[in-house]
C-alpha cells in the first residue's frame, strides 16, 4: 500500500475522538497510543477489553469512547472478539442488521494478557483467521497491580517482584515474532511518540481484513519511574537506541518502518528511568549494560545484515 | 411429531437444532462429545443451518458464548466436568452479562483422581454462578428441557443463561425413544429469539460488562441477578404449563412420585432419581408409605414446592452424588436450609452420599437408606451423613493396593 492519509505531521487528527477524564496515570504511554489509534480506527468499533490498566477507562456509568466496549475478562478477550464477530456476521447474513450498523471487534489488552494468560486465545483466533484487531498496550509489567514483573518485562528492570541488585533476571519475550510466526494478515510496532509511523500503521491494520496485531510499547511513568511529562522523550529514546524496533509484518516478510540513522547507546535510554537506577548507582553495572547493548546491537546487526 | 431411539447426547442436539440455534462455541470433551459431533454433522449436510465455531478451551468457548449473546443471537454450548471448571471463570462473568444461552452440561467426577464417569461434583460448583441450572432424568426429559431452557432464559424477566444437566454415561449413552416434535409445534412454543436491547450496533453505542467501583452499584447489579434467578421459578411454572399443553408432558418444577400419602421420601436429581422409583415401587409392594422427590429446577430451587410436598411427612432420605469435601451433601445442606424454620416440616433428615465416579447404587442400598431413616424417626435423631461403600468394594480397593505394593517392591522400592 503507497497511498497514505498521512505522510506529515500535521496530516494527523487534531482533536481526540477518545474522551478525557479517564483514570489513567499521567504521563500513561499506552493512553496516548491508543489516542492515536482510536482516531484512526475510529467510532465503528466494540472495544473487547481484558484485564489490566485500561480496564478502568469504562466505569459505569461512564465510558470515553464513543463506540462500544465489552469488558471479559484477563485470559479471553480474543474469545470475545470471536462471538461478537460471528453473531454480527449472522445478523448480517440475516439480514437482521445493515452493513452501516456492523462493527470492527478490536481486542485491547496490557502486555500481561497478551504475552501470558491470554497467548493460547490469541493463537488460536489467529489460526482460525478471525477478523479483528488486536492491540496490546505493553508497558512491560503488571502495572495495574503495581509493577510486578510479567513475560514482557526487560532484562534487568526493578519491578516490585524483582527489587534484586540484578533485577528480572529473564529476557523480554518476542512477542512480535511469536505473532508472526502464525502468519496472521498484519503485525506491527509501534509507539505513542512516533505518531506518524503509528498512524500509518493503522490505517493499514483498518483496511486489512483477518487478524491484525498491534504491539505499542507503552512508557510508563508509575512502573518505569520517570517523571511523566518525560513520557514522549523516553518513548523517542526507546526508538532511537534501538531497543523498540519499529516494524511491520505481512505477507511473509518482515520490513523495519524506521531505522535509526546512528543508534544512541542503549543507556541513554536506560538511565532515563528509575527501574535501571541499580545499573548506574552506587557504581556501574558494566556487565548488565554492556550486556544489554550487545543484545540490541546483534539485532540490529542481523537486520542490517 | 416422530420416534427416535436417541442418546441422551443425541437429545440434546435435537433440542439445540429444534430451538434453531444460530451459533455454536464448542470444545470437545468426554462424555459430551457425541452432541457436537451431531451438531457439526447436521451443519455440514445443511439440515440446520447455525453457525459452529471450536475455541481452543472452554474458558474461550463460554466468553465467545457469552460475547455471542450479548450481540442479539441464540447460542448454544455443551461440556462437561474438567471444562466446566476450566470455564468457571467466564461462568460467573457471562452469568453477569444477563446475556441468555443454553448450555448442556454432561456430568462427569472431577480430578483428582482423574476419571470419565459421572457424579454430580462438576455441576454443583456452578451452583452459584447465575446460570439457571435443569436436572435431567431421562433422554426425552434432555430434549424437552433444551427447549423450555430457552424460553426461561430468553424471558425478559429472567434474561440469565441456562444449564440443561444430564449424567455422563447414565443418560449420555443410553438409547431411549425419545418423541421429536415438530418442528412447527416448536416454533410455536419457542418463536425466534428477540434480543430487545441485547446487541452491539454501530448505530447505538453501548458499553457492556464495565468496571464499577464500590460496593454499591456492585450490590445492585449482583442483586439484580438474583432476583432475576428467583423470579425465573414463576416463569418457570408458567413455561412449564404451555409446553405441557403443547406437548403434553408436564415438566414441573418439582418431581413428585407417590408422595401424597408417603411418611418417608427419597430426595435426589438426575438419572438415579429413576432408580430411587424403582426402589419406591418396590418398598411400597411391601408395605411402606414412602415417595421420590427429585427437583429438576435446581436454580431457582423451588422452595415452596418442597415445603408443600413436605408437610406433614416423618423423614427424608438425602442422597448427594457429591461431596463437599469436608462437609458433604451439597443438596442435603440445600435441603436442610429449606425446610429450617418452617412448620410441620419432617424432622428428621438423613444423608447419603454415593454414585461418585460411576459408582451404581443399588435398590437394595436404597431400602437400607429407608430403613435408617424409618429408624432416624423411631429414634428422634439423624445419623451422621453415610457415604455409600460395600465391603465388597473396599476388598477391590485393598487389592489393588496389595497389587501396587507388589510392583514397587518388584522394581526395587523398600516395602
Amino acid at each position: 500500500m503507497n497511498e497514505t492519509l498521512f505522510r506529515r505531521i500535521k496530516d494527523l487528527p487534531s482533536t481526540h475522538l477518545l474522551g478525557t477524564g479517564v483514570p489513567t496515570c499521567a504521563g500513561c504511554g499506552g493512553l496516548q497510543a491508543l489516542h492515536q489509534i482510536y482516531d484512526v480506527l475510529g467510532e465503528k468499533t466494540v472495544f473487547v477489553n481484558a484485564a489490566g490498566c485500561m480496564t478502568l477507562l469504562s466505569v459505569y456509568p461512564f465510558t470515553p469512547f464513543r463506540g462500544s466496549w465489552l469488558y471479559t475478562a484477563m485470559a479471553a478477550a480474543p474469545a470475545g472478539a470471536q462471538g461478537i464477530r460471528d453473531a454480527l456476521d449472522i445478523q448480517l447474513k440475516k439480514g437482521q442488521i445493515t452493513t452501516d450498523d456492523d462493527l470492527q471487534a478490536i481486542v485491547l489488552t496490557g502486555d500481561g494478557a497478551a504475552y501470558g494468560m491470554g497467548m493460547s486465545a490469541t493463537s488460536s483466533a489467529i489460526e482460525r483467521g478471525l477478523d479483528f484487531v488486536y492491540i496490546c498496550y505493553d508497558n512491560e509489567g503488571y502495572g495495574n497491580t503495581g509493577q510486578q514483573y510479567s513475560e514482557a518485562t526487560p532484562h534487568a528492570a526493578r519491578t516490585s517482584t524483582s527489587k534484586g541488585p540484578q533485577g528480572y533476571p529473564g529476557y523480554k519475550k518476542d512477542l512480535f515474532s511469536i505473532w508472526a510466526a502464525h502468519k496472521p494478515s498484519y503485525v506491527a510496532t509501534v509507539i505513542g511518540a512516533e505518531p506518524l509511523d503509528l498512524a500509518r500503521k493503522i490505517e493499514k491494520a483498518k483496511e486489512k481484513q483477518g487478524p491484525r496485531l498491534i504491539l505499542a510499547l507503552s512508557p510508563c511513568p508509575t512502573g518505569w519511574d520517570y517523571d511523566p511529562k518525560e513520557s514522549a522523550d523516553v518513548g523517542h529514546l526507546a526508538v532511537r537506541t534501538g531497543i523498540w524496533p519499529l516494524k511491520e509484518y505481512e505477507d511473509g516478510k518482515v520490513v523495519h518502518t524506521k531505522v535509526p540513522r546512528k543508534r544512541l547507546p542503549v543507556e541513554e535510554y536506560l538511565k532515563r528511568q528509575g527501574r535501571f537506577s541499580h545499573l548506574f548507582e552506587p557504581m556501574r553495572n558494566e556487565e548488565i549494560l554492556t550486556g544489554i547493548q550487545e543484545r540490541v546491537d546483534a539485532y540490529w546487526a542481523e537486520i542490517e545484515g | 411429531m416422530t420416534r427416535k431411539l436417541l442418546t441422551g447426547n443425541g437429545a440434546a442436539a435435537w433440542g439445540a437444532r429444534l430451538a434453531v440455534v444460530d451459533y455454536i462455541p464448542a470444545f470437545p470433551i468426554t462424555p459430551q462429545t457425541e452432541i457436537i459431533e451431531n451438531l457439526e454433522n447436521w451443519i455440514d449436510n445443511e439440515q440446520m443451518p447455525a453457525r459452529m465455531v471450536t475455541l481452543e478451551s472452554e474458558h474461550s468457548m463460554i466468553t465467545a458464548a457469552g460475547a455471542a449473546a450479548a450481540t442479539g443471537v441464540r447460542v448454544f454450548s455443551a461440556t462437561s466436568s474438567q471444562g466446566l471448571l476450566y470455564a468457571m471463570e467466564m461462568l460467573y462473568t457471562v452469568a453477569g452479562w444477563r446475556a441468555p444461552f443454553v448450555l448442556v452440561n454432561v456430568s462427569r467426577g472431577l480430578s483428582a483422581p482423574i476419571t470419565l464417569e459421572p457424579d454430580h461434583n462438576d455441576i454443583m460448583a456452578a451452583r452459584d454462578s447465575g446460570f439457571l441450572q435443569i436436572h435431567c432424568a431421562d433422554c426425552q426429559e434432555v430434549l424437552d428441557s433444551v427447549l423450555i431452557a430457552y424460553r426461561l432464559g430468553e424471558d425478559e424477566r429472567v434474561r440469565l443463561p441456562v444449564i440443561v444437566n444430564l449424567d455422563g454415561f447414565y443418560l449420555s449413552f443410553t438409547r431411549e425413544p425419545v418423541e421429536i416434535p415438530d418442528p412447527q409445534a416448536v416454533a410455536h412454543f419457542l418463536p425466534p429469539y428477540d434480543p430487545e436491547n441485547i446487541r452491539f450496533r454501530a448505530s447505538t453505542p453501548i458499553s457492556q460488562a464495565v468496571a464499577v467501583l464500590g460496593g454499591t452499584p456492585y450490590s445492585y447489579f449482583r442483586y439484580e441477578s438474583h432476583l432475576a434467578a428467583q423470579k425465573a421459578l414463576e416463569v418457570y411454572d408458567e413455561i412449564t404449563a404451555e409446553f405441557a399443553e403443547e406437548f403434553g408432558r408436564p415438566r414441573e418444577a418439582l418431581e413428585s412420585y407417590r408422595t401424597e400419602d408417603a411418611e418417608y421420601l427419597f430426595f435426589q436429581i438426575g438419572s438415579f432419581a429413576t432408580k430411587a422409583r424403582e426402589a419406591v415401587d418396590r418398598l411400597r409392594e411391601s408395605g411402606w408409605a414412602i415417595g421420590l422427590l427429585r427437583p429438576r429446577l435446581f436454580r431457582p430451587l423451588p422452595e415452596k414446592h418442597i415445603r408443600q410436598a413436605l408437610a406433614g411427612k416423618k423423614g427424608v432420605a438425602v442422597i448427594d452424588q457429591n461431596l463437599a469435601a469436608g462437609r458433604g451433601g451439597v443438596l442435603y445442606s440445600e435441603l436442610a436450609s429449606v425446610l429450617f424454620g418452617h412448620a410441620n416440616m419432617p424432622g428428621i433428615l438423613t444423608s447419603f452420599i454415593g454414585g461418585l465416579g460411576g459408582r451404581d447404587i443399588s435398590t437394595e442400598e436404597y431400602f437400607e437408606m429407608a430403613m435408617v431413616t424409618r429408624q432416624a424417626v423411631t429414634d428422634g435423631e439423624a445419623p451422621s451423613p453415610r457415604l455409600l461403600y460395600t465391603e465388597t468394594e473396599l476388598r477391590e480397593v485393598q487389592k489393588l493396593q496389595a497389587i501396587a505394593n507388589m510392583e514397587r517392591i518388584e522394581l526395587g522400592a523398600k516395602p
